[in-house]
């Protein structure tokens, strides 16, 4: 065992004593305790970014199999144009397009189907049951019906995204009380109304859950899709013939652009959920 | 008149009869998925001819033929490579492949779905073992559980599935090839919903039975079996109907870039290749009813287990 490797494992049961210290502490006040909360996975994370480079450097893996988190970033900071218009090209046309089409087409059948209860007890197995589908499989169609740019890999989002939000708010449009209803009905407010300023917000946590679930479907779906044909442009086009030209830290430098605007997706998404049903028991609480 | 009514009163009844059982048809879930599935057929038709038109329609004008209407709609239902496969060309091609061709061939749907099942079923088992031992981990270590879990959460940002290819490649580059690498694409989808469901499942006993469990002096292994793990089941078996689906679509893209080889992924890929339609569409339907089975199964697992733990139906 050479110095590198053992840096890296000194350095981790380091971090791992550090972390058993922290969630000991018995932290009075709530900034300490949220910079705590805060502070362990990101010692987490740092640690495996530390062993990932000494062990990759010190077992000599070779880059071709597990590059080094420092050759990565170093391919992030050169290729910077590159990942900019891969970025554009999946994420700003195919996945936000593709995201506001499914999720509004989703929200609007559900409105639409919630007024007639058969329909909605034929739609509702009917959806569950493609949710769990490989959705994915569609994309090879689509590709053809769409053409190789980015509307294909839209389609391809719009339909993995409608059905868990239409299932989802349809539930959510059922959440409200009974006895919120006949009170709407009490005020002789009409099925506008009750929509509007009781059924709706109840059902918030709900699309908000389709909201967030739909935004790693997205991008997946995107980046899969362009596997089946794009033109020279796109992070699964980028991945797919990086990886033949055996340029694997390019591939990474893709994943961590992903994984980050991912991420952030996601948290933008949480970040308005928790603004507009801050009313809810799992906000309130912290 | 009274006789009449009297052999007409049976009829009644029976007629009675047939209207409450459309009534419970109607109440319950049958009836209207049936119905919504038949529109979803005919749309599906009409669709067939609605896209298939123009290109019949431009053969018909190169060979100068007559046609009709129903020409039209007959000829746009039978093309060999049609924008969309009609459904009952779909269905043929499935009959096809799975009934008329020996199991064992290379044009077998059995046999590519066999593989791509086979896979799927390896991923799934290695996650969920893995998503139970991570969960065991987080639950009894308070280090874990605060660093470890936001890393779970954040491992699936990174769209795996867009590094499908990557990993297959680099795993063959060092020999392992198979099903390994398409096994560990769906163990790293299909973990993340077992830690997630199995957490909270571990978590869900209530403090006074843990009390009682420490009046008992029990261990923390004899908590864990007996207070625990059955009360964590009902979670584990709706994580584990997420699970398996998502290995299945794990797999089935896992085998997207191995050069089209074998498996549904590959079916789909060769088909969009050559622009083989109607072979993309019976790869999906085979995808499809491999998922409602898998599905399936797990309910079927559930209703066993929980019967066995006293639970009444």
């Amino acid at each position: 065992m050479n110095l590198t490797v053992a840096g890296a494992l000194a350095f981790w049961a380091a971090a791992w004593v550090l972390n058993e210290r922290l969630v000991r502490l018995d932290a009075r006040t709530v900034p300490a305790r949220r910079a705590i909360g805060l502070l362990v996975p990101a010692i987490f994370g740092l640690t495996l970014l530390v062993v990932w480079e000494g062990l990759v450097r010190g077992l000599g893996v070779p880059t071709i199999l597990l590059p080094p988190p420092s050759m990565i970033w170093s391919r992030i900071l050169n290729s910077l144009p590159t990942l900019w218009a891969d970025f554009q090209q999946t994420f700003l046309k195919a996945v936000l397009i593709g995201y506001a089409l499914g999720c509004g087409s989703g929200f609007l059948a559900a409105i639409a189907v919630d007024r007639s209860p058969f329909l909605k007890r034929g739609l509702l197995p009917l959806g569950n049951f493609v949710s769990a589908l490989p959705i994915i499989g569609i994309a090879p169609i689509m590709v053809m019906w769409f053409g190789f740019d980015w509307p294909s890999k839209a389609a391809v989002v719009v339909v993995m995204t409608f059905f868990p939000m239409l299932v989802n708010t349809v539930e959510g449009l059922n959440a409200s009380s009974a006895i919120d209803c006949d009170l709407m009905r009490t005020y002789a407010a009409t099925y506008w109304q009750t929509l509007f300023k009781l059924r709706l917000p109840a059902a918030a946590p709900f699309i908000f859950n389709a909201l967030k679930i739909n935004s790693t479907l997205a991008l997946i779906g995107a980046i899969v899709a362009e596997f089946f044909g794009t033109p020279i442009v796109g992070m699964g086009f980028r991945i797919s013939t990086e990886v033949g030209r055996m340029n694997i830290d390019m591939v990474w430098a893709e994943i961590a652009v992903a994984a980050l605007a991912g991420s952030l997706f996601y948290g933008i998404v949480a970040l308005i959920e928790r603004a507009v049903t801050f009313w809810h028991p799992s906000v309130r609480g912290g | 008149m009274t006789a009449s009514a009297r052999i007409a009163a049976p009829a009644e009844a029976g007629a009675a009869a047939g209207t409450s059982a459309l009534r419970k048809l109607a109440e319950g879930n049958t009836l209207p998925v049936l119905i919504v599935v038949a529109a979803i057929v005919a749309i599906w038709y009409g669709f067939t001819v609605y896209l298939n038109a123009p290109w019949q329609l431009d053969t018909y004008r190169r060979a100068g033929a007559e046609w009709t209407a129903v020409d039209l709609v007959r000829d746009t239902m039978a093309q060999e490579r049609p924008v969309l496969p009609a459904p009952h060309q779909v269905v043929a091609e499935l009959w096809k492949t799975t009934v008329d061709v020996r199991p064992t061939s290379n044009r077998s749907l059995l046999k590519h779905a066999w593989i791509t099942l086979s896979s799927t079923l390896l991923g799934f088992a290695i996650g969920t073992t893995l998503g139970v031992l991570l969960a065991v981990g987080i639950v009894h270590n308070r280090a874990m559980d605060k660093s470890v879990m936001p890393w779970v959460i954040a491992s699936q940002t990174i769209p795996i599935l867009a590094v499908a290819p990557m990993i297959i490649v680099v795993l063959n580059a060092v020999g392992v090839s198979g099903l390994l690498p398409k096994a560990l694409i769906s163990t790293y989808l299909s973990f993340f919903p077992v830690v997630v469901g199995m957490v909270k499942g571990f978590r869900s006993p209530e403090i006074i039975q843990l009390d009682l469990m420490r009046t008992y002096n029990a261990s923390g292994a004899q908590t864990f079996w007996k207070l625990r793990w059955p009360s964590a089941l009902p979670y584990l078996f709706t994580s584990m109907k997420v699970a398996v689906a998502i290995s299945l679509v794990g797999a089935i893209v896992g085998e997207l870039p191995t050069g089209a080889v074998a498996g549904l992924g590959a079916r789909l890929l060769a088909g969009s290749y050559y622009g083989q339609t109607v072979q993309i569409w019976a790869a999906l339907f085979m995808a499809a009813a491999l998922a409602a089975v898998l599905v399936a199964l797990v309910g079927v697992a559930q209703r066993l287990v929980t019967r066995r733990m006293g639970a009444r139906p």
